[in-house]
């Protein structure tokens, strides 16, 4: 039985298991591979996408949890590069290997999506579930504050 | 670190370490003049700027040495269309470091390149094409810097020569700009587009006859200008990691691996995995007898249309083991052992002077015994790859550090010519050592072959990431100062105890050239008698290089035993440890009583000697820009260590505050760098702080331990990292300047060693609890 899932804008069918993370759909199924697997127990935050604008962890959201929902991912996020949030790293010179940011990306665009102006501790209570073992840490707090002040 | 020898080792040639060894230079065996020989130089080498202090001059570097060696052909490298798109080969992996952008970066500038107009080619594996691939040891600035300025200083000449027969001037007469050609007398110019192919059909230019920009000159090296190439692919998702290569039809796999080291699957429940909707077959790798270097470690196999059908199916396969001798091991006990060991005299690595007698009539003496777990490397990115095997051949991609190993590998594994085997590279999400050992891609390759040539992509969880790594060793440190009525260090005896790094490739219970050679038998102390000495102990796991390698266990035992010195001699500790490093001098490794040759890095000693005036300039330097000295609060305090590695000189002045529950939090690190020339700042800024995050994990989090073989942790929630809410708030990092004349050196690696035994220095000074087990436990920080 498909699951129909809105992600990006657009309206698919997923014919897969409703116990399936949305992870695995999204990698494996539609080909959108810029959501990361990192540690499968929602404990790293690489896989981070919107579910209806709230930041979720797509290795612990199952299908049938996100069906009908519109599911934002990296890819969807601004293809340009051109989010607030995009424009900061790319600034700032975030990444190192990168392979964590899309995670961090989506997570710090859904805390100022909520939050215009947040303080540290936000941003560190925000981003606390996103870890980078490249440890780009610094340049990330940096880049929250800088999108939210204006790139 | 995958090293010469390690290559050397799995291709049957002799190891460094044995005696006479080609690539293992000294200040004798690799002159200048035969490195200038080798490139067909006569000894000048034409510069812009007048020669004189400071110049720069090729210098030999152990690239050649090393497998397949450097490549100095720019037409191998470099390509220009017509519309003026010059197309730069990245030979070397993106792990992180930024050198996929910064090598091309130096191409470029030299060459004249507008870097807008520069396009990134990634290699495949072919080093008998490329030279030396293998990403690791911090090596790719320090060995390539040159081979790319002097590419782009070819290929601009090319296009000056092009340019001036195409107008029928002498070459004198014209000069390359940023992205053109111009006539300086009549100021026509040229675009590189419209010249290249006249250009690249000219013969490449010898090295003699190349003029090089003044650095007054670069646009780019040294600036620190230039973004990371894929900056944009990375923020919108769009960039390609090993995991993220899809093919038409392609299959997914996991791999069910034996829990202890050298086990073996008995039965499996095949039907159980299959009966899971999704997976569509299960197949037996076969293992490799310990020590099985980068070969499969064998297991069951499922695979299915997504990871997750895979992860699922292998849930229920019920694999039996057959365990093996590893199936005693426990951490707890092989401390002990290791200790044991430590306290016995082993083999002597280096002898100077006479310590025993020092130390027998030493006023006093001082032991400390420091401990090291062991580590996993756990990149974001675990182990991943895409094989296609069918008709004979096969075609891979994956994160690998050294691509054509993997390469060369995959055709022994699956008796593939290796001419029939092409490996791609795709970036690396994060490496750290981990990924130099292509066994997962020959897991891909073996289950494409299985599948009749459909396309497999393996991936490893995040718990076989941490259970079945190639781990960092474990290592226990005991050092014994022998200190005179003045209080001065008359005696040092440093005796190591580790699972050696060989194990993994030979049956090996000593540590060899490489791992001694990083901060035991390289201690620059000026003091007059010197033992280290190093104790058996059998690996019961896979041990590999992790990010700085032995210079880990060696810097939080130094390092932290300097502090301890001082402590009870009443001295500062910076006062303190710049005695110990002594006056200005370059070490003189025959008169420090080193057995064999010195192992420095795979670099000739020559060109890179160990140099006390650059590590006391950086103790000057971190302790100046952190304020050393200045009064601190209460439970809060400075640490300072300083290590050489990679042959970079690196010191931290770390800041703590220790709460009354023990928990620890860094404010400040001021970390002084002396990488020689520092061709991308911006990215060394980047790799610095990074390593403050990594020695700080370390110091904090980082331990994988055994009982009955098998390891106690599997993913982020047992094996913890630093996050946002406890990072380092402000990393400082201050570059000693240089002109392109002074040697590039290693930058991935060195930031790490110096970060634990400072923090655990700052801890000292905050609380006065001396604490010599990695990792912390701040349970022991308590305010009582």
């Amino acid at each position: 039985m498909a699951i129909k899932l809105i992600v990006n804008g657009r309206e698919v069918a997923v014919d897969a298991p409703g116990e399936m993370p949305v992870l695995w759909a999204l990698r494996d199924i539609l080909n959108l591979t810029g959501t990361k697997y990192g540690c499968g127990i929602g404990a790293c935050g690489a896989c981070t996408i919107h579910l209806d604008g709230k930041a979720v962890l797509g290795c612990v959201v199952r299908l049938e949890e996100a069906a009908g929902k519109k599911i934002t991912t990296i890819e969807g996020l601004d293809p340009d590069g051109n989010h607030p949030v995009q424009k900061a790293w790319a600034q700032l010179g975030v990444p190192q290997c990168g392979y964590c940011q899309a995670g961090q990306i989506m997570r710090a665009a859904a805390l100022l999506a909520e939050k215009k102006n947040p303080t540290d501790a936000e941003i560190d209570e925000a981003m606390a579930g996103n870890i980078c073992r490249c440890g780009c840490y610094q340049r990330i707090h940096a880049a929250v504050r800088l999108a939210a002040t204006g790139v | 670190m995958t090293l010469t020898s390690f290559v050397a080792l799995r291709e049957g040639r002799p190891q460094l370490a044995a005696p006479g060894a080609p690539s293992a230079p000294t200040l004798t065996n690799v002159s200048r003049r035969s490195f200038l020989e080798l490139l067909g130089l006569a000894g000048t080498f034409t510069l812009m700027a007048p020669l004189g202090a400071g110049a720069y001059e090729p210098y030999p570097t152990g690239g050649e040495a090393m497998p397949r060696g450097l490549v100095w052909d720019p037409k191998v490298f470099v390509s220009i269309a017509p519309d003026g798109t010059v197309t730069i080969t990245a030979h070397r992996s993106e792990m992180g470091t930024g050198s996929r952008t910064s090598l091309p970066m130096v191409l470029a500038d030299e060459m004249g390149a507008d870097w807008a107009k520069v396009r990134i080619v990634q290699a495949p594996g072919d080093e008998p094409t490329y030279g030396n691939q293998d990403t690791d040891g911090s090596r790719s600035m320090r060995h390539h810097i040159q081979t790319m300025r002097v590419m782009g200083a070819a290929v601009r000449t090319m296009l000056e020569q092009a340019a001036a027969a195409a107008w029928g001037v002498p070459a004198s007469q014209v000069e390359a700009r940023v992205h053109v050609v111009v006539d300086k007398a009549t100021g026509r110019q040229a675009g590189f587009g419209e010249l290249a192919k006249a250009a690249m059909d000219l013969p490449v230019p010898p090295i003699k006859d190349l003029v090089l920009k003044p650095e007054s000159a670069f646009r780019y090296i040294g600036k620190g200008n230039v973004p990371l190439y894929d900056m944009k692919a990375i923020v919108t998702g769009r960039a390609i990691y090993g995991s993220d290569v899809r093919k038409p039809g392609q299959l997914y796999a996991v791999v069910a691996r034996p829990p202890v080291y050298g086990g073996k699957a008995k039965s499996w429940d095949a039907a159980a995995a299959k009966a899971v909707p999704g997976v569509v077959e299960v197949i037996e790798i076969p293992g490799t007898p310990e020590p099985a270097a980068f070969m499969p470690m064998g297991g069951v196999a499922v695979v299915a249309e997504t990871t997750w059908a895979a992860i699922q199916g292998r849930e229920k396969l019920n694999v039996q083991w057959e365990d093996g001798p590893n199936a005693t091991y426990d951490s707890d006990a092989y401390r002990k052992e290791m200790s044991a060991v430590a306290a016995k005299p082993g083999k002597v690595v280096r002898n100077q002077g006479d310590v025993d007698a020092a130390l027998a009539k030493a006023a006093k003496v001082v032991t400390a015994e420091y401990y090291q777990p062991h580590m996993a490397h756990a990149s974001m990115e675990t182990p991943h790859a895409l094989a296609i095997v069918k008709d004979g051949r096969c075609e891979c991609w994956a994160p690998a550090q050294s691509p054509y190993a993997v390469r060369t590998d995959i055709a022994k594994f699956l008796g593939l010519d290796v001419a029939n085997v092409t490996v791609h590279v795709t970036l690396l999400g994060g490496g750290f050592g981990r990924k130099s050992k292509g066994d997962f891609a020959l897991e891909a390759a073996y289950l494409s072959k299985a599948m009749g040539g459909a396309p497999v992509l393996l991936t490893w969880t995040r718990e076989d990431d941490i259970r079945n790594s190639y781990y960092h060793t474990t290592s226990v440190e005991r050092i014994e100062a022998g200190l005179d009525a003045n209080g001065k260090v008359v005696a040092w005896r440093h005796r190591s105890v580790a699972p050696t790094i060989l194990s993994t490739f030979d049956k090996a219970e000593y540590q060899f050239a490489i791992e001694l050679g990083m901060g035991l038998v390289d201690n620059p102390f000026d003091i007059p008698n010197v033992r280290c000495e190093n104790g058996p102990i059998k690996n019961h796991v896979r041990i590999g290089w992790f990010r700085s390698v032995s210079n880990i266990p060696r810097a939080w035992a130094v390092q932290s035993f300097v502090c301890e010195l001082a402590h009870e001699l009443g001295r500062d500790h910076k006062e303190f440890l710049l005695e110990l490093l002594g006056p200005p001098r370059k070490i003189d490794p025959v008169a420090a009583g080193i057995e064999g040759e010195l192992w420095n890095y795979g670099d000739p000693y020559s060109v890179y000697p160990i140099d006390t005036g650059r590590l006391r300039a950086v103790v000057e330097l971190a302790c100046e820009k952190a304020g050393w000295g200045r009064k601190m609060p209460p439970r809060t305090g400075l640490g300072l260590a300083v290590h050489r590695s990679f042959l970079t000189y690196v010191a931290s002045v770390v800041e703590v505050a220790v709460a009354k529950d023990g928990t620890v939090t860094i404010p400040r690190i001021d970390t002084a760098v002396d990488c020689g020339f520092p061709a991308n700042p911006e990215r060394i800024r980047a790799q610095f702080e990074g390593a403050a995050v990594m020695g700080q994990t370390l110091c904090f989090h980082s331990a994988v331990t055994f009982k009955n073989g098998r390891a106690e942790q599997s993913n982020y929630h047992d094996y913890e990292m630093v996050r946002m809410t406890n990072f380092p708030r402000q990393v400082n990092v201050h570059i000693v300047p240089h002109p392109f004349s002074v040697p590039a050196a290693g930058v991935g690696e060195p930031g790490v060693p110096p970060i634990a035994p400072a923090i655990a220095n700052a801890i000292f000074a905050a609380t006065g609890k001396r604490i010599r087990d990695l990792p912390i436990d701040t349970s022991l920080l308590r305010e009582a």
